[in-house]
């Protein structure tokens, strides 16, 4: 394999290998992780490319290890990232609340497979999309994207890096079995045309420095160990001298800028991509290995005459809330197929306030949704609807 | 700052945090000697401060990067280890050292000891044995001694404790040295020597715990407690790690154990590279000698 970062070019790879290649290409030079299947291939990628570009790659002894190790890269200056299903997952939450509360940049690529617990280790799922918004203590803001494509985890796992370095938070990428094991064609363009984002480091003298202080972004900016500027980071309630404050208005004031410094941003981090949404009175809203399939059920609805439209939900977290309520007026229904019982359909439930209905179309995993169950679940709503009408 | 003020400063004042001062330490415990050695072993060791970081875990131990002005990350529960194996791997430049507890780094974070070991990653592990959880009260740990009473051994420890020199020297530990809060000389030039040595060192320092971990054993005050403690301990330098195990009816040793070399993670990963994969079986890479 070359030794170059950016393999531009036409290439046959699964979604993992896609999603490696991504994080290169974003500058990804630090990765530790441990062995899961279906996101295996990422590692094994990473241990291939990392080499050559002067990067580590190391298999740490769990995965508890794997997001520490991770955190301390970050520290160290390195754009580091890992990969994992399910179990592993579960073994990272607290350290995600690590990076979290000591803002810290870096990426967690997540190939979602069915579950509870070692449930379906080859096979897919999406159960995990509310483990991704509170899956760790205490109350927080996170990202999460979710690609639906081997190009997409090469295009996404870029993004999860710029956005990880822009706001100084781990980033979820939310992909699933089915994604990240389609072998398709991953196009990789010039490295000139890949927009690479660097987190912002502090210059000013370091006798009066803050590292917790920030300006109207809510964003600190932050050294690196070794800067010179000796940091104190703790994972307790600290204040703008990143100093332990373990009372209720450090907690307030803390608390609150981790939270409005994404939500205060979400405009530019919230994505998604839409089809006939002008006069659609069904919107379906779709995300990852789903997607594909509610493209093929709207097709033929709409061949059939059938006013339904299409929300691809690039970003998962933060929810595109604003959305929602406006679509909510004008639609009658959403549908949301999602290889779960209906996480992100809570969502939207929530967000469309009882103006529009919401309707989940379940799949416990192990598979994808037919088009045809999709199909189904909308002339399921079609019909209760000329019901309602025949009452009347 | 005038020449009056310069005279009042502590000698140690330059890696204090001083404005985190009064810190969460009780009177007589053996941290404040432990982490004291650590300071005069950081201004000995004739390396810019910037150079260095510190990471802990959880903990009253864990608490010490705080206190300490050089880069310092305090983490997760049992996580010092793996926080630094990252931090070390990204800069290499960096002396990397993890300063925690016993509870922290071989109970809830043994495993993280055992592969950082193994592995040789170039860090140095500073680990005060207070024989409890003293943050959250005194309950037991893994280095308990037998029959010791905790507020979760309030019949007595069943469990034997773990030998931490053993253990570190079993999985590949470099340099393996175990002191009493009290030898702060020794411990201060075993931290030294452990913070210069490439590879993964560990420095074990037994300290009184009065408050949580005396007071229910019926140890005295603290300095009767510290007393006992070197009373029944004696130093045997180079023993084998195997002999040093805290055992009822037994002095506990002290000393220096290992101090071998061996390539270091960071030194192995560029054989691999140049390698290009058929060095194993047959081209033995010497990984280790006693020499030292």
């Amino acid at each position: 394999m070359p030794p170059e970062a950016v393999l531009t070019g036409d290439h046959f790879i699964n979604g993992d290998e896609a999603s490696a290649e991504g994080a290169i290409a974003a500058g990804c030079r630090f990765f530790a992780g441990y062995p899961i299947t279906p996101a295996t291939e990422v590692a094994e990628r990473m241990a291939q490319r990392l080499p050559a570009v002067s990067g580590i790659y190391i298999q740490m002894e769990d995965e508890i290890a794997s997001m520490a190790a991770v955190l301390g890269a970050a520290w160290g200056g390195a754009k580091a990232m890992t990969s994992t299903s399910g179990p592993g997952f579960s073994l990272m939450m607290e350290n995600i609340g690590l990076g979290i509360i000591t803002e810290t940049p870096c990426v967690i690529v997540n190939i979602q497979r069915g579950g509870p617990s070692t449930g379906l280790p080859t096979l897919c799922g999406q159960g995990d999309m509310m483990q991704a918004r509170w899956g760790s203590h205490g109350h927080y803001e996170i990202i999460a994207i979710s690609p639906s494509s081997p190009q997409e985890m090469f295009d996404f796992t870029i993004r999860a890096f710029n956005l990880a370095e822009s706001f100084r938070i781990p980033v979820l990428v939310m992909a699933d079995e089915v994604v990240g094991h389609t072998v398709e064609r991953v196009t990789i363009p010039p490295a000139k045309e890949i927009k690479v984002i660097n987190r912002i480091k502090p210059t000013g003298p370091p006798e009066t420095y803050l590292p917790y202080k920030t300006d109207r972004s809510l964003i600190p900016v932050l050294p690196d160990a070794g800067d010179g500027y000796r940091i104190h980071v703790t994972g307790l309630t600290h204040d703008e001298r990143g100093y332990p404050m373990t009372d209720a208005e450090n907690q307030e004031k803390m608390v609150t800028r981790l939270i409005q410094k994404i939500q205060k941003n979400r405009d530019q981090i919230i994505d998604y991509e839409t089809q006939f949404l002008d006069g659609a009175k069904i919107v379906l809203v779709t995300y990852g290995s789903s997607v594909r399939p509610t493209l093929r059920a709207m097709r033929s609805l709409r061949a059939d005459g059938v006013k339904v439209g299409l929300l691809k939900l690039n970003t998962v977290w933060p929810f595109a809330e604003d959305l929602i309520r406006k679509l909510a007026r004008k639609v009658d229904a959403f549908v949301v197929p999602e290889v779960n019982f209906g996480q992100i359909a809570l969502e939207v439930e929530r967000c469309s306030g009882g103006q529009a209905l919401t309707s989940s179309i379940p799949h416990a995993g192990g598979g994808i949704h037919k088009p045809e169950q999709i199909v189904k679940g909308v002339e399921k709503i079609l019909r209760g609807r000329e019901r309602k009408r025949k009452r009347r | 700052m005038t020449e009056k003020e310069d005279l009042l400063r502590h000698p140690k004042d330059d890696l204090l945090r001083e404005d985190r001062i009064p810190h969460i330490w009780c009177a007589g415990c053996g941290i404040g000697s432990a982490f004291s050695a650590c300071i005069t072993a950081l201004q000995k060791a004739g390396t810019e401060y910037d150079r260095f970081s510190i990471v802990s875990g959880i903990g009253c131990s864990g608490r010490v990067a705080g206190y300490l002005k050089i880069d310092s990350f305090h983490t997760t529960h049992g996580r010092a280890i793996p926080f630094a194996t990252g931090l070390k791997l990204a800069k290499p430049e960096l002396n990397v050292f993890v300063f925690s507890g016993e509870g922290d780094l071989f109970a809830i974070g043994g495993n993280h000891f055992i592969h950082a070991a193994r592995r040789n990653v170039d860090l140095t592990v500073i680990c005060v044995n207070n024989m409890n959880y003293g943050m959250t009260g005194g309950q037991v740990s893994a280095n308990t001694p037998i029959g010791a009473k905790t507020t979760t051994t309030p019949y007595g420890n069943p469990e034997i404790p773990l030998n931490l020199p053993s253990l570190a020297a079993a999985c590949g530990a470099v340099y393996v040295a175990r002191w009493l809060s009290l030898d702060v000389r020794r411990l201060t030039q075993s931290i030294q020597e452990a913070l210069m040595k490439p590879g993964f060192s560990f420095v074990e320092v037994i300290g009184p715990c009065p408050v949580a971990f005396g007071r229910r054993n019926r140890l005295g005050t603290p300095l009767e407690m510290i007393k006992l403690y070197n009373e029944n301990s004696v130093i045997k330098n180079n023993v084998h790690p195997d002999e040093t195990i805290i055992e009822e009816g037994k002095k506990m040793v002290l000393g220096k154990f290992v101090d071998i070399q061996r390539p270091t993670l960071l030194e192995m990963l560029p054989k691999m590279s140049d390698a290009g994969g058929t060095v194993w079986p047959d081209k033995g890479i010497v990984t280790e000698s006693r020499d030292g």
